[in-house]
């Protein structure tokens, strides 16, 4: 096993500025809030800026492709610093499951999506985890798709729609313009990153893959999606923690700064020794996903490690805001409500302790 | 320096001295004088001033070779911790005369820092050294001292002013245990052996040449030695599965009468632990290597040592019946923490130091929050107090 690189580079660090820069600026507390009110809970102005003009959709497709042909390691940066604005943007369903899937199957739609021209949705449940069976709750048949698929991340503003399908040739990918399905958003547990419920009723899709191919992409795209998003759970983290810090700063009770209690002190201590953990662990992953090396170990063990570590971290912030905390014009709501839903998406911590086990020679 | 220009360096030395040929002490001096000791030290120390992260390359190298080593857990303290306060505070005649021989493992190392009523509140101590002529008279004692009973030399902190608030009116030494006065003496311990010491000083002789730092100072030099204390803790590269893991794991695969459903849970939640802690480390060790140390030490340490609880505890369970027996409580000396070659009961006894030894989980977590987190520190009552007036 060669030795993996954890640190960031200089270029990663550039991005990570220009994204957290632009965030900061467009996705305050305030501005999410109110949105998550409205009809349009998603910003597409913000995901135009950010994935088109910084290009950060693009980033891990190569530039024969038209994206930057940059690699993970980059995605990984961007999605920890959405991870700690729960910007409302459909990246996870673009620009890494629908990427991914299409990078895998080496489809020529991906320059569209590369471009963050047209935005695109993988149909599974977000809840797939990798190594799961081909889904089978669509079917294929003379040119169309019929059937239904339930709780899809970033569905109910996606262009395109990558829908895997049985037929009778076994299973395929297909790609269906979204106009041709019917898309009901979900109330959704997370409110800055909504689910959907696709039905397909003889919709009109084209093949993008089909046979071992088909669930190769699949498996790839759930592969590298669950591994990316430790790096927005440790984001998540790193924001609960940080906030944590600077409210017990300046909250004083019984006289004095509440941060300065040892209870409360230990307890964010903890914290940051988790947070050093899940960031170790998200990059190893993010890093894995890049050269190709130790991939379905290190994606394991990163949703196993990193997913409870934000909950943790986020349930920690509410919990040490006090009143302040329970209250919906604190953002801490928010980050928990992506903590938990993220830790269910691409398969819960069980699930990945249980893949684990079979993958390291652990038998029951 | 590369990696490539050292592994040369090394090449040729192996040519010019046959580790077959030679005993392992004048191979490892020859070793040291061309600079291949510690890279990162200075010329003429057994370094060349190279990057820190170049040594893995050099230990590689002259282990692939068979060459002899300087039995590095033998002589943790003499290595990372007198060594990098000796090389900070130390004078050049000080750093030519012990830097050698502690590298090449001639000279063992311990450290006469926790005394029966600081231990972490290091900066209470109370052991005198009163100045006579060019010496200073040391009396008092001090305790949890590994190797005291091996050691030719010790880094020693020594209360010289009772007058001005603890933290001030420390010294720094380096004592040789093998003067008259000094006394050391098996402290028994929870698994039934002594790898600690107490050791005792009474009116024992060190010439003002043996002082490290000014008088005074010895707070600031022994904050060096603390530091490079946790770097050394967390500091050695481990495979996955490296440690107490790799030992549960093998129990495991080994011997399938044992397993439950419930332990298997537990077991791969602590695989995972396990795992990502190792890539922490890693992650500590690249940042070290690029000159960005983060202050990530403190954080592993806790967590190393709630897991090495955790993954003994749980061994233990396992072992079931097995578990019920203890190997032997005899009293013994050992040379140093053997974790593997014992059994499983002494690893769950003597895991419970992992969160006492080199700072305590509840002072660590106090590092943490105050030092790298930035929250208000505890209230300080005895700041601005004399150490005669404080209370004890």
């Amino acid at each position: 096993m060669s030795t993996p690189d954890l640190l960031y580079s200089e270029v990663e660090e550039d991005l990570r500025s220009s994204v957290r820069a632009l965030l900061t600026d467009r996705a305050g507390p305030t501005a999410l809030l109110a949105r998550v009110e409205t009809d349009a809970p998603y910003d597409l102005a913000l995901w135009k800026t950010l994935a088109a003009d910084l290009g950060t959709a693009g980033l891990m497709v190569p530039e024969s492709l038209g994206g930057h042909g940059a690699s993970t390691r980059e995605v990984a940066v961007v999605m920890e610093e959405l991870g700690r604005s729960v910007a409302p943007v459909p990246y996870l369903g673009s620009a890494v499951l629908a990427t991914a899937a299409l990078l895998a199957a080496g489809s020529e739609l991906l320059s569209q999506l590369a471009s963050g021209s047209v935005i695109g949705a993988l149909a599974v449940p977000l809840s797939t985890a990798p190594g799961s069976a081909f889904p089978d709750t669509v079917s294929f048949l003379d040119g169309t798709l019929t059937g239904r698929v339930s709780t899809v991340a970033d569905a109910s503003v996606a262009d395109l729609l990558i829908v895997p399908a049985v037929g009778p040739d076994g299973p395929g990918l297909y790609s269906v313009d979204a106009s041709a399905a019917t898309v009901t958003e979900a109330v959704s547990l997370d409110l800055t990153r909504r689910v959907a419920d696709v039905t397909l009723d003889s919709a009109a899709a084209q093949a993008i893959c089909t046979g071992s191919a088909a669930a190769e992409a699949l498996e790839s795209a759930l592969t590298t999606a669950a591994g990316l998003l430790a790096s927005e759970q440790t984001g998540i983290a790193e924001w609960a923690l940080t906030e944590t810090v600077t409210y017990l700063k300046g909250r004083y009770q019984f006289g004095r700064p509440v941060g300065g209690f040892q209870s409360l002190k230990h307890r964010l201590a903890n914290l940051y020794t988790e947070l050093v953990n899940a960031r170790a662990t998200a990059r190893y992953a993010a890093d894995a996903l890049a050269t190709g090396n130790d991939v379905p170990i290190a994606v394991a063990v990163a949703q196993a490690r990193v997913s409870p570590i934000a909950v943790h971290a986020a349930e920690e912030a509410v919990q040490l805001h006090g009143g302040i905390g329970m209250t919906w014009e604190h953002p801490a709501h928010l980050y928990l409500k992506r903590a938990k839903s993220d830790q269910i998406a691409f398969g819960t911590p069980g699930r990945h302790r249980a893949r684990l086990a079979d993958l390291v020679d652990l038998p029951a | 320096m590369t990696a490539e220009e050292l592994r040369a360096q090394v090449a040729a030395f192996l040519a010019a001295h046959d580790p077959s040929s030679l005993s392992a002490v004048d191979f490892l001096r020859a070793r040291f004088d061309a600079g291949l000791a510690w890279v990162h030290f200075p010329e003429g120390l057994g370094g060349q001033g190279a990057p820190r992260a170049l040594q893995g390359e050099v230990e590689a190298a002259f282990a692939a070779a068979g060459a002899p080593d300087n039995n590095p857990r033998r002589i943790l303290i003499g290595l990372g911790m007198a060594a990098p306060t000796i090389l900070a505070f130390g004078t050049e005649e000080q750093k030519k005369r012990y830097l050698r021989p502690l590298w090449t493992g001639e000279e063992v190392w311990c450290q006469l820092f926790s005394e029966p009523g600081a231990g972490s509140d290091l900066a209470a101590l109370a052991t005198r050294a009163v100045r006579d002529g060019d010496d200073w008279v040391v009396t008092g004692q001090k305790v949890w001292t590994s190797s005291a009973h091996l050691a030719q030399w010790a880094i020693l902190v020594t209360r010289t002013d009772p007058d001005v608030p603890k933290h001030q009116g420390m010294t720094y030494f380096l004592c040789d245990m093998t003067a008259p006065g000094v006394e050391v003496r098996p402290l028994r311990q929870i698994t039934g052996e002594a790898e600690f010491n107490e050791v005792f000083l009474t009116e024992v002789r060190i010439p003002d040449s043996q002082r490290i730092g000014a008088v005074g100072e010895g707070w600031k030099v022994a904050q060096t030695t603390l530091m490079n204390e946790r770097v050394a803790i967390g500091g050695t590269a481990m495979p996955r599965e490296g440690g107490m893991i790799g030992l549960v794991a093998k129990t495991w695969r080994d011997r399938p009468e044992l397993r439950t459903p419930e332990l298997r849970d537990r077991l791969v939640q602590h695989w995972v632990e396990a795992e990502s802690l190792r890539l922490a480390g890693e992650r500590q060790r690249q940042q070290l290597a690029v000159g960005a140390p983060g202050p990530e030490g403190s954080a592993m340490k806790v967590a190393f040592a709630e897991l090495n609880q955790a993954l003994s505890g749980l061994e233990l369970e396992l072992l079931g019946e097995e578990g019920l027996r203890y190997e032997d409580w005899t009293m013994r000396r050992p040379e140093q923490v053997d974790f593997f070659g014992r059994d499983a009961g002494y690893r769950y006894l003597r895991a419970k130091g992992n969160s006492i030894e080199g700072g305590t989980s509840e002072v660590l977590r106090n590092i943490i929050s105050e030092r790298v987190l930035g929250l208000p520190s505890e209230p300080r009552v005895d700041k601005d107090v004399a150490w005669k007036d404080l209370p004890r």
